[in-house]
């Protein structure tokens, strides 16, 4: 990808991670992590259950301080405390399940905890006008047309609700996003929907994690690959060096080579067909070939 | 406003069922005085003192905890009112204010305990249901000999704060009044506010709420701080009321005070429900309750007809959730 080959020699890091640890208790979690994301970059975090990839996100996002290592923000050491605080600087998260609301409307939701005010005199009133308008404008932009803003975002569908999450977090002003298994509960149609504004977000100049264990939704938009493996980096890749194959090899922990050799023969050639079903099976055979 | 629109509104259910239960009295009992301007004020009254209540309870609710403690809280409060006017002779006012700042404190502790220690705030009331009872009895016999004090009557001609809860302005109830203003007030305060914003959001997710900065702490202390000063409240205009306070006086309030939320809508996990609903609950309890009364069926069948109509409500509100939800 050309844009981003310029915006890595032209361009500083929004995020840096260097030699990052995190020990819960005896458990080391995260293992000398180093790690840079860049404006208009999505960098695509790999790694198999336990990996340790949602150890990182949480780091990123707040929830969790590292044990040991440096965590840059625009080319500043930053330790967060919390998730607002990581909002604020502009790091949204928008995480698989804590997304939305499903009982509340599309238009509460979209502004839960920076809401409009109109004030009449010492009264502030939840300024319901201009927020239905902003929302509706802000989905349309994306692609989502509602016929009522005040409809309860349990009446989406999970690729929408995403979506709805991810034009939240663009249009408060999110400089970094940081996103959470977007498409693993989702069909192949959804998830390609949430793909399409990944796409968008990175176009607006926003740099983009994408966390997935899913290396097809990976490699159609990622532009960075890092592959993460029982809390250690295998390291990070452009996508002109490295492919599909290598990544998913590297993910399984370089173990049962022979074994997944054949099935990833069928899935490069099911390119379109439904990815975690064909996981599914290829972890199956794996087990019953162990035994 | 459209169908699925209207499907939506958590009140849907309760509304429909208080114009049955409305024609169901006025065919059966009209004759007998339901349908009379007293009739009408006698079950409004009641409905009211438990709409003071239910308005309170269903923004607790929505937020996704529970109160046990407030009929025990309309005792104690009662007493803490009672005891220094009569006894101690400090004037009517002070011992309101003194009432209110109390429920206050106790509905902080409620909040904090339950944000602190993470248990459920049903447990955490139960708690502070025997204690506020079995501590107002205590105290009470201790101090006066007696589980009631009475002759309060006479204090509040010519008190600065009394009149706003005694009387009967325009012919109705000071309660219909109070109630009306909370239901309101509260309805205006989910609907119209960020504050009303996070409440919904406390209750449906607390964590996702969190996350994006919702003070969710500080939501719940200060609606279990609200449910025990609509207690107070309603405390105050039954002592004016009566003229006594009595230990046992809210028994059972807390739980009428639920199902009126419930049968108005309210989601038990939280995060669903209206103000207006639970108003509506609370007059479908008290048209039922008085209803039975003119009847001439005894009203000790009240309580079963009672259970029959949460359960009813329950399943219905489930049914139009599903459908509002599946409804695009």
């Amino acid at each position: 990808m050309a844009t981003s080959e310029t915006t890595e020699k032209s361009m500083e890091p929004i995020i840096e991670l260097q030699g990052i640890d995190k020990v819960f208790g005896k458990v080391t979690a995260l293992q000398d992590i180093s790690f840079k994301l860049f404006p208009g970059e999505v960098h695509c975090l790999l790694g198999d259950n336990g990996a340790g990839k949602s150890t990182l996100i949480k780091i990123l996002s707040g929830v969790h301080r590292p044990t040991r290592g440096e965590f840059r923000f625009l080319n500043g050491p930053v330790e967060l405390d919390s998730p607002r605080q990581a909002l604020d600087l502009g790091i949204a998260t928008v995480f698989q399940d804590l997304a939305m609301l499903p009982l509340m409307s599309i238009t509460r939701n979209f502004f839960l905890g920076r809401e409009p005010k109109k004030t009449f005199g010492p009264i502030k009133v939840f300024d319901s006008a201009s927020a239905e308008k902003t929302t509706t404008e802000e989905l349309r932009k994306i692609g989502i047309r509602l016929r009522d803003p005040d409809q309860a975002v349990g009446t989406l569908s999970g690729g929408e609700r995403q979506a709805v999450a991810i034009a939240r977090a663009v249009y408060f002003g999110a400089k970094v996003l940081i996103l959470d298994e977007p498409t693993s509960a989702l069909g192949v149609k959804e998830a390609a929907v949430v793909l399409k504004y990944v796409v968008q977000s990175k176009a607006k100049g926003i740099g983009v994690i994408f966390i997935t264990h899913n290396v097809h939704h990976a490699w159609a938009v990622g532009d960075t690959f890092t592959v993460l493996n029982r809390g250690r980096s295998y390291g990070t890749f452009r996508k002109a060096d490295t492919h599909r194959e290598k990544l998913l090899q590297m993910m399984a922990g370089g173990e049962e080579l022979d074994e997944l050799a054949v099935e990833l023969d069928l899935i490069a050639k099911r390119d379109s067909g439904p990815m975690s079903e064909l996981e599914h099976r290829v972890a199956e055979d794996l087990e019953a070939k162990d035994n | 406003m459209n169908f699925r629109k209207l499907l939506i509104r958590p009140e849907l259910g309760a509304v429909i069922a208080a114009v049955g239960i409305f024609i169901l009295f006025a065919v059966v009992a009209g004759r007998q005085g339901f349908l009379s301007p007293e009739g009408t004020i006698n079950y409004l009254e009641v409905s009211a003192q438990l709409g003071i209540l239910a308005t309170a309870v269903s923004l607790l609710m929505i937020a996704g905890e529970f109160d046990l403690s407030i009929g025990s809280m309309i005792g104690a409060a009662g007493m803490v009112i009672a005891i220094p006017v009569s006894l101690f002779g400090w004037p009517l006012w002070l011992g309101i204010i003194v009432g209110f700042l109390f429920s206050a404190a106790i509905g902080y502790i409620n909040g904090w305990l339950v944000v602190r220690t993470r248990l459920p705030s049903f447990i955490i009331t139960l708690a502070s249901l025997y204690l506020l009872r079995g501590l107002t009895i205590g105290f009470t016999l201790l101090i006066t000999n007696f589980t009631r004090v009475s002759g309060l009557r006479g204090y509040i001609e010519g008190d600065l704060l009394a009149p706003i809860f005694a009387g009967r302005p325009l012919g109705l109830p000071i309660s219909i009044w109070w109630w009306a203003v909370l239901t309101i007030f509260l309805g205006w305060i989910l609907f119209k506010t960020p504050y009303g914003n996070w409440i919904f959001a406390s209750g449906g997710d607390s964590l996702a709420a969190r996350n994006v900065g919702v003070p969710v702490a500080r939501v719940k202390i200060s609606l279990f701080m609200l449910t025990a000063a609509t207690a107070t409240l309603l405390a105050v205009i039954q002592v004016l009321n009566t003229g006594s306070a009595d230990v046992l006086r809210g028994e059972q309030k807390e739980l009428e005070a639920i199902a009126s939320a419930v049968i108005g809508g309210c989601l038990l996990t939280g995060g669903y429900g209206s103000v207006f609903g639970a108003t509506i609950g609370a007059l479908i309890l008290g048209m039922v309750q008085q209803g039975i009364f003119y009847t001439g069926i005894n009203t000790d069948w009240f309580r079963a007809v009672l259970g029959g109509m949460l359960l009813a409500a329950v399943l219905l509100n489930n049914y139009l959730r599903h459908q509002a939800l599946r409804a695009r």
